[in-house]
C-alpha cells in the first residue's frame, strides 16, 4: 500500500447538493409509469372513508388493494415464482387456477379430498428439486417419500400409494441415484406406503440438475374429519408440533456457500402417525359416530405442514382463508439455538425457514390440552408447543408479540428470503 | 440465546420506557431521526414503538444502502451483467431494485449469469473458478461495506487476477446527513447515530452535527435495547441542556474508527466529484469511485455504461421519506400501487428499507392491535 496516499475524508461536510449534473441522457421507468396509471384507475372507486384518521384509510385502502384479483406482471418466470410466497401465490392464481378452476382445486390446499364409492380419498403431487441432493438428516429421496405422505396426512388421510417420477441428467452417478431409492424405499417402508407405479426420464448434460423426483399420493380418510383453512374461529389455539426452521437452515448450510458450521439437521420426518395420535386424542378416531347435523365432533380445525416459507406463510394464508387474527407469541416458538444463531447471522427469520418434519395444528381451545398431550406423546412431537391464538379481529393479520415485548404483523414472505447485507 | 435474548430483554426495556417517559417534558414534542435503515428494521421488527410515549415520533433516515441507489445505476449493472462472458456477483439485496427497465431477477431470468454472494471474497473465489469469465462484484452500501470491497480489489491484486473488477457504488453517510440537516422541511431533536457505518469512521464526523446544527447524537448498536438506550442518552442530553456526539454502541464501535479500514479504502478509492441518490438528487462528494492506480479493477472503466439517468416517477416520493418528511405510509403510492412483492421505490424493496419495514411489520392500527393482543 502507499504510505502517503491521502487519507478519504469521511467528515466532508462542504458538500452541495443539486441536479443532474454530467447526464448526456435521461428517460423515464416505463414500467413504473404504467403502474402508476393503473393505481390511479383502481383509486377512482375509492368508498367514503372522511370519518376513518388517514392512517386508517391508507391502511383499508392496502386491504382493498390486497384484495384485488392476482395478476401476473412479469414477462418471465423468476426464482421468486417457486419461492413459495407471494409470488408463487400470484402465479397459481392468476394462471393456473385461472385455466383449471373446479370446486376441488378452488380451496388451493395441499391435497384434494373426494369421494369416490362412499370412499373419501385426498390425492396429492409435489416435485422436488432441493439443492444439495444429500445434506445432514436426509436426502432428496426420503424427502420426495416424506413430503407426499405429509401432504396426505394434512388433510387426516391414511396415505396409501405413492407414485415417483424421475428426472435424471445425463451423466448423474448410478451410485448417488442408488443411495436416493434405498433412501425412497426405507421412507416408504417407515411411512407404510407403496411406491405403485412410476416415470423415467433423461435430459442432455446441463439440462437438470442431477436428479429431480416427483411423487404423487392417494390416501383414504377413514375419520369423520373435515380439515380446512377456512375452518379457524376466535378461540381457537396454534400449535406447533416441534422445533421449526431446521431443515431449511441445513439444507441452506449444506450448499458450503456460507461458511458457518453448525451441528443441525433436517427434520424431514413423516407425520401421518403424529396426526393419528393427534386426531384419536380429539374427537376424530376411526369409526367415531357420526354427530347429525355438520362436521364431527373432532376439535381440530387444521393441519398444515409449514414446508417452504415456514410457520409464518401458513398462518398468513390461514388467516385470509378464515378472516380470523392470529396473535403468535414469539417467546413461544420453539427454535433450537443453533438454527436461532444461524437465522440470526444470515438476517432472516425462523418463522419464514422451512420445516419438512413439522406441522402446524389449529385446535379449539377447549381441546388445546388434549392435543397437546396426544402430540407429547408422540416421538415426533415432543417439542410441540402452544405458540398463539386465534381472535376475531382484525382479520386477515398475524399478530406477533415479540420477545421484546412489543407488536408487530408477520406478512406473507416476498421471493426468496434474502440474507440483509449489513 | 446468549448475545442476543440479554439484549432483548422485555424487563429491561419497560425500567427504560419508564424513564423515557420521566425525561420528557410534559406537553413537548420529540422528533428523532435512526438514520440507519438497520435501526430501522430492529425497531420495526421488535415492535419497539410500543414502549415509546406518544409524543416521541422516531423519523426514518437514508441510511439504507439499497434505497439510494438509483435506478440510471441499476440499468448500468444491469447493462455489464448482460455483456457476453460476464458473471455480475452481489449481496441478495440487490436483486429485487429495480431500474427502469427491471431489476437483477429480471436480468437473471432473461439468461445474464448474476449470482447472490455474501460477501465479495465469494465474487473472487467464483473469478478463480472461472479464468474464461469477467467477474464483477456488485459493490454497494455506506462506509461499513466499503472495507471489505477494497480489501477485495487488493486481495485481487496480490493473486494477479485479471478478470475481476469491481461496480462501485459505495456511498458516504456524512452528506447524507448534511442534506437532511439543510432541509427546510423538517425539525429534529437529534439523532440516532448509525452503528456500523461508525465501526469504520469513528464518532469524529458527526462532531458538526452537535456543534453547527445544535442537535444531539447517540451512536446506537441495533438490538432493541441499544435503540432504547440511545433514545434516552438523547433525552439526557435535552434534560441537562447538552448537546453532544455519545457513543451508547461502545462494545463495537471505537471513537476514532477502525484507521485499519480507513487506509484500506484510501488505498483503494476516493471521493467522486458527485453522485446521485435516489430521491435526493445529486450531492457533491457523497460517494466513492475506484481509483486510478487501480483502474484494471473498475468495472466502469473496463465497460462501457450506458449511464443514462433514470427520472424517478412523479408519484414516487422516495425522496421525502428518505429524508423523513413523509412517514411511509403519508406516501401516494404506498402499498397500492408500491408494494414490497411489486416495488417502484427503492424503500420498499431493502428490509431496511423505512416503506418496506413499515409494510411488512407495522402495517396495522395500535387501537385494534392492543385489544387482540390482550391474554
Amino acid at each position: 500500500m502507499s504510505p502517503d496516499r491521502p487519507r478519504v475524508d469521511f467528515s466532508l461536510i462542504e458538500t452541495e447538493s443539486q441536479g443532474p449534473v454530467d447526464v448526456a441522457e435521461e428517460r423515464s421507468a416505463d414500467w413504473a409509469e404504467e403502474a402508476l396509471r393503473e393505481h390511479d384507475e383502481f383509486e377512482q372507486y375509492e368508498p367514503a372513508t372522511e370519518h376513518l384518521t388517514r392512517e386508517q384509510q391508507v391502511l383499508q385502502r392496502i386491504d382493498r388493494a390486497r384484495a384485488r384479483k392476482a395478476r401476473l406482471k412479469e414477462e418471465r418466470i423468476t426464482l421468486a415464482h417457486g419461492a413459495g410466497g407471494k409470488a408463487t401465490h400470484t402465479l397459481i392464481e392468476a394462471l393456473f387456477l385461472e385455466q383449471f378452476r373446479n370446486p376441488l382445486l378452488e380451496p388451493l390446499a395441499d391435497q384434494a379430498v373426494f369421494g369416490v364409492n362412499g370412499s373419501r380419498l385426498a390425492l396429492t403431487t409435489d416435485s422436488y428439486v432441493v439443492s444439495p441432493l444429500f445434506f445432514p438428516g436426509g436426502d432428496i429421496g426420503d424427502l420426495a417419500v416424506n413430503g407426499t405422505v405429509n401432504d396426505l396426512a394434512m388433510s387426516g388421510a391414511r396415505p396409501l400409494y405413492l407414485s415417483a417420477g424421475f428426472i435424471l441428467e445425463e451423466g448423474f452417478m448410478v451410485e448417488d441415484l442408488q443411495r436416493i431409492v434405498e433412501s425412497m424405499r426405507r421412507a416408504a417402508e417407515a411411512a407404510d406406503v407403496l411406491i405403485v407405479t412410476g416415470d423415467t426420464k433423461v435430459v442432455g448434460r446441463g439440462k437438470g440438475d442431477g436428479c429431480y423426483i416427483n411423487t404423487s399420493g392417494v390416501g383414504v380418510i377413514e375419520r369423520d374429519v373435515t380439515l380446512s383453512a377456512s375452518a379457524c374461529k376466535p378461540g381457537d389455539v396454534v400449535i406447533v408440533s416441534g422445533p421449526i426452521g431446521e431443515h431449511g437452515i441445513t439444507v441452506m448450510l449444506a450448499r458450503g456457500e456460507l461458511d458457518i458450521e453448525c451441528d443441525v439437521e433436517s427434520d424431514t420426518a413423516p407425520l401421518h402417525s403424529l396426526v393419528a395420535a393427534l386426531l384419536d386424542k380429539c374427537g376424530g378416531e376411526v369409526g367415531a359416530p357420526a354427530p347429525t347435523g355438520g362436521r364431527g365432533s373432532c376439535g381440530v380445525r387444521c393441519l398444515r405442514d409449514a414446508t417452504r416459507g415456514g410457520v409464518a406463510t401458513i398462518l398468513n394464508e390461514l388467516a385470509v382463508a378464515s378472516q380470523v387474527a392470529f396473535v403468535v407469541d414469539e417467546a413461544a416458538v420453539p427454535v433450537r439455538d443453533d438454527v436461532m444463531g444461524a437465522s440470526e447471522l444470515l438476517g432472516i427469520d425462523p418463522l419464514y425457514v422451512a420445516c419438512e418434519g413439522r406441522m402446524v395444528v389449529i385446535v379449539d381451545g377447549a381441546q388445546a390440552d388434549a392435543a397437546l398431550a396426544a402430540l407429547h406423546g408422540h416421538s415426533l412431537g415432543a417439542g410441540a408447543a402452544v405458540i398463539g391464538r386465534v381472535k376475531d379481529d382484525p382479520p386477515g393479520l398475524v399478530l406477533l408479540k415479540t420477545t421484546f415485548g412489543g407488536t408487530r404483523i408477520v406478512d406473507m414472505l416476498v421471493g426468496d428470503p434474502l440474507p440483509r447485507i449489513c | 440465546m446468549r448475545f442476543v435474548d440479554e439484549f432483548r430483554d422485555a424487563e429491561m426495556a419497560q425500567a427504560l420506557s419508564a424513564e423515557i417517559l420521566n425525561l420528557c417534558e410534559p406537553g413537548r414534542r420529540y422528533k428523532f431521526m435512526e438514520v440507519c435503515g438497520g435501526h430501522t428494521h430492529t425497531i420495526y421488527k421488535h415492535g419497539l414503538e410500543d414502549y415509546l410515549p406518544e409524543t416521541v415520533t422516531l423519523v426514518h433516515g437514508p441510511g439504507c444502502p439499497v434505497c439510494v441507489i438509483p435506478m440510471g445505476r441499476v440499468d448500468d449493472a444491469i447493462a455489464i451483467a448482460t455483456k457476453p462472458d460476464v458473471i455480475m456477483t452481489t449481496f441478495g439485496d440487490m436483486m429485487r431494485v429495480p431500474g427502469g427497465r427491471g431489476s437483477f431477477f429480471d436480468a437473471k431470468a432473461a439468461g445474464a449469469d448474476i449470482r447472490m454472494v455474501y460477501s465479495p471474497l465469494d465474487s473472487l473465489k467464483i473469478a478463480q473458478q472461472n479464468p474464461d469469465k469477467h467477474v464483477v462484484f456488485m459493490a454497494i452500501g455506506f462506509e461499513t461495506t466499503a472495507p471489505s470491497s477494497a480489501m477485495t480489489v487488493l486481495r485481487a491484486k496480490a493473486l494477479d487476477l485479471e478478470n475481476f473488477s469491481i461496480f462501485c457504488n459505495h456511498v458516504t453517510i456524512i452528506p447524507a446527513i448534511k442534506a437532511i440537516l439543510d432541509s427546510p422541511d423538517l425539525r429534529l431533536d437529534g439523532f440516532i447515530g448509525p452503528g456500523h457505518v461508525s465501526t469504520v469512521i469513528g464518532c469524529r464526523p458527526y462532531e458538526f452535527i452537535s456543534r453547527q446544527y445544535t442537535k444531539p447524537l447517540v451512536t446506537a448498536g441495533f438490538e432493541p435495547l441499544d435503540i432504547l438506550q440511545s433514545i434516552k442518552m438523547i433525552l439526557d442530553q435535552i434534560v441537562e441542556g447538552r448537546c453532544e456526539v455519545e457513543n451508547q454502541y461502545t462494545r463495537v464501535v471505537p471513537w476514532d474508527g477502525n484507521p485499519k479500514a480507513l487506509e484500506v479504502i484510501s488505498e483503494v478509492m476516493e471521493l467522486r466529484p458527485y453522485f446521485e441518490w435516489r430521491g435526493l438528487g445529486f450531492i457533491s462528494h457523497s460517494a466513492l469511485r475506484v481509483r486510478d492506480s487501480y483502474a484494471s479493477f473498475d468495472a466502469e472503466r473496463i465497460f462501457q455504461l450506458p449511464g443514462v439517468r433514470v427520472a424517478d416517477p412523479k408519484a414516487c416520493q422516495c425522496g421525502e421519506v428518505l429524508k423523513g418528511v413523509l412517514k411511509p405510509w403519508e406516501c401516494k403510492v404506498f402499498g397500492t400501487a408500491c408494494t414490497p412483492e411489486t416495488p417502484i421505490g427503492t424503500c420498499m424493496v431493502s428490509s431496511e428499507g423505512a416503506c418496506a419495514a413499515y409494510y411488512n411489520f407495522g402495517r396495522f392500527t395500535r387501537d385494534r392491535v392492543k385489544e387482540a393482543s390482550r391474554a
